[in-house]
């Protein structure tokens, strides 16, 4: 079932186009990434699934009804620029926070407790912000998303900023939302970052949807036939004798092991490239190369700009 | 509803714990009872430089007329050559007077060095033009008594008529006062407080914090929230100085009281008794106008100017603050909001320069008008309210005031909306005239 559906959204600014005509469908209890670069809309698009612009045209489908003001509190959202009040307490402040959204002045304190035991910054509750590392601020952040349990979180660029320790604590506690069946929406331009993450993915770019699916689909659509093979042997001696059915792409090379990258032309299969590399030596390793997210973005963007 | 509340809450707590609230609340007012107290106290540094004056009197008449006084010390020349005297007098003396046979109009001359100062000029004309005085009426035959009984000291008491015919006592004075005091405050509320709710709004937009409210929050609860919240601040800002200033006013009071009586029995031990009398009179005619100021007080129509006085307060405020928060939503940072200011302090400030017409006349055309634009007529319309105003204007201005700042919030609030969102770039009133027709 979908837990959000985007319907032909339209949304222009005083002076340009910020979403043209989008569909999307995101999974419910899935991990979904809104990738693409910046400036594509991205932002535009989360802003009117929290309900903080109106679309031109076209409408929002939340939960299986049409998005409403009430909705806000089912949403926990995560913003690309973010910041707290400076001079006010570090507690005070969640506390303030997680009223807004509609928690109890009780049991806001009580999960804020929980929570920063967990995050390790208890002892900051009474130090005001100002005082508090950039790393630290993002963790009080982070803890205010989610702090009201919405069925539906959101988090734009959730990584920027954070050292690897963080970003590692910071995904774990995501998927662990996942498994709790929260609906989680990355948004971010560094694809990289949230690939292994994401099970659904969109590309946007320039205001427009160019690609949307499950990453394994897509993936599987957009490999090209490559193969990492790990060699020992006479390397040369199958280069050399290689047919138009192989085209050797990279090659690195340590005392006798070669490492190349074998794309597969003219519908051969591995078997063939394996037995007629036998002759050789000795296969160490194979594998099929996998496009990451960043180079399928690439290229449709490329495809698209060719028809153009 | 709730959530207004909270923002209320928090923009009020935070403000009214920093220190510099608590500072001005104790400092306010006393900065205003020095700005009362330091006129009275440096007229009260005397001048303790003698000025030595020299005069060349060929009537002959004034020897008893300028007599040595304060710190004026007169000499008469006698027999010395004028001309002589010009060139001399500056060695031992401020200034030559020089008065000919017959004084008249223009003919009396003061030579000195430098410019002769204001207090000295008076003082002798005054002198000079008595002493003529008495001695035109005394050739007509007039009689030093008569002479004495037509300087009356008159002090005209202003009655009103009220529509059932009794009477008032009232006082033009104290009603220009009490219209000034409470149109400058709301003048300066206006002024310190909205700028505070533009403070406010340019801070969490900087911040980003805005980013994280606006998921939470509708941004018309946020922009009335703080504003709400910092006219909560202004009120308990003025609530505490007028129990500071009460406190401060009878703690004077006694002081002042103990010290004026103590000085009353001093006079009585070191004075003969008919100076006694004379400052007796003085007192009884200093104590005589305090009642008369109280009476006045009294009577004028204080429900009236109470309840006009908080509305116009609070009205002013809410048409201010909320295009004050539309300004903070549209910029950046405070150095980019002098372009968008200015229309807003423009009519302020002059709502303050036109006070002296409108205290002359109460009732004229520019009173009438500045007193119902609503970007006026706060601080205006409160300058009038003492003298008493026609209810048909009163409902005209107060109606006028509301729909403006219903239409001002409304504008503000759309112009906010756009402005929190967007970053890094400066707008045109160009811009923000888009941003009001955008449906958004």
């Amino acid at each position: 079932m979908n837990f959000i559906e985007i319907k032909n959204v339209n949304k222009a600014f005083v002076n340009h186009q910020a979403l043209s005509d989008i569909n999307l469908e995101i999974p419910e209890g899935k991990i979904f990434g809104l990738l693409g670069p910046n400036g594509a809309g991205k932002t535009t698009l989360i802003r009117i699934i929290n309900n903080i612009t109106l679309p031109d045209s076209g409408h929002v489908i939340f939960n299986g009804h049409p998005l409403q003001s009430s909705h806000i509190q089912h949403i926990g959202y995560l913003p690309e620029e973010r910041g707290l009040y400076k001079k006010m307490k570090t507690g005070e402040q969640a506390m303030y926070f997680a009223q807004l959204k509609g928690l109890s002045k009780n049991d806001a304190y009580k999960k804020l407790k929980y929570w920063f035991q967990k995050f390790e910054i208890e002892t900051w509750w009474n130090k005001k912000v100002e005082e508090l590392s950039k790393g630290m601020q993002q963790k009080v952040q982070f803890i205010v998303t989610i702090l009201h349990e919405p069925k539906l979180l959101i988090f734009d660029e959730p990584f920027s900023g954070f050292d690897p320790i963080n970003v590692n604590l910071l995904k774990n506690e995501i998927l662990s939302l996942k498994e709790k069946g929260h609906t989680i929406i990355f948004s971010t331009h560094n694809m990289a970052s949230v690939e292994e993450l994401c099970d659904n993915i969109a590309l946007i770019n320039k205001s427009k949807k160019v690609l949307d699916g499950n990453v394994q689909e897509i993936k599987e659509k957009y490999k090209s036939n490559e193969f990492e093979i790990h060699f020992k042997g006479n390397f040369d001696k199958f280069s050399a004798s290689i047919t138009t059915e192989y085209e050797i792409k990279e090659l690195s090379k340590n005392n006798g092991n070669t490492i190349c990258r074998v794309k597969l032309l003219n519908n051969t299969s591995t078997n063939q490239l394996l037995s007629s590399m036998l002759q050789y030596g000795q296969i160490i390793g194979l594998n099929e190369v996998m496009p990451s997210i960043n180079d399928i973005f690439i290229k449709v963007v490329e495809d698209i700009n060719k028809k153009v | 509803m709730n959530k207004i509340l909270l923002i209320i809450k928090r923009e009020y707590l935070t403000r009214v714990r920093k220190k510099i609230f608590i500072i001005m609340s104790i400092l306010g007012p006393v900065l205003m009872a020095s700005l009362f107290f330091i006129p009275v106290l440096l007229s009260g540094i005397k001048d303790d430089n003698i000025k030595n004056i020299i005069v060349k009197d060929e009537s002959g008449k004034f020897t008893e007329s300028l007599k040595n006084e304060k710190n004026l010390n007169f000499t008469f020349a006698e027999n010395t050559d004028l001309q002589e005297l010009k060139k001399t007098f500056s060695n031992n003396f401020y200034a030559l007077l020089v008065i000919p046979e017959n004084p008249e109009k223009d003919n009396v001359e003061i030579f000195s060095e430098g410019q002769p100062d204001m207090n000295t000029k008076m003082y002798i004309s005054s002198k000079i033009e008595a002493k003529i005085r008495t001695d035109k009426l005394k050739e007509l035959g007039i009689e030093e008594e008569i002479v004495n009984s037509v300087n009356p000291d008159i002090h005209i008491q202003t009655i009103k008529i009220k529509s059932d015919g009794s009477e008032e006592l009232s006082s033009t004075e104290v009603a220009i006062a009490i219209g000034f005091i409470s149109g400058l405050l709301i003048y300066m509320f206006i002024f310190m407080y909205g700028a505070m709710v533009m403070r406010g709004v340019i801070e969490e937009k900087t911040n980003r914090v805005v980013e994280i409210l606006i998921s939470s929050v509708k941004p018309f609860q946020l922009m009335m929230g703080k504003i709400i919240g910092i006219a909560l601040v202004a009120l308990t800002q003025f609530f505490l100085w007028i129990v500071l200033g009460i406190a401060i006013v009878s703690v004077a009071q006694s002081v002042m009281g103990n010290s004026f009586s103590e000085s009353q029995q001093l006079t009585e031990q070191m004075m003969p008794n008919n100076q006694i009398s004379d400052e007796m009179q003085s007192i009884d005619n200093k104590s005589q106008m305090i009642n008369e100021i109280f009476t006045s007080l009294s009577n004028l129509p204080i429900g009236m100017i109470i309840f006009s006085f908080v509305f116009y307060f609070i009205g002013g405020y809410l048409l201010y603050a909320s295009l004050f928060a539309g300004i903070g939503g549209a910029v950046d940072n405070e150095a980019d909001t002098q372009q968008f200011m200015l229309p807003l302090t423009v009519p302020l400030i002059l709502s303050m320069m036109v006070a002296q017409v409108i205290i002359q006349d109460p009732e004229g055309p520019v009173a009438f008008w500045f007193s119902v634009i609503p970007f006026t007529s706060p601080v205006v319309m409160m300058l009038r309210v003492p003298f008493g105003v026609p209810a048909w204007e009163l409902a005209l201005s107060m109606g006028a005031l509301i729909v403006t700042f219903i239409a001002s919030t409304w504008m503000a609030g759309k112009i906010y909306r756009i402005g929190i969102l967007v970053y890094g770039k400066k707008f045109s009133y160009k811009d923000l005239w888009l941003w009001l027709r955008f449906k958004g």
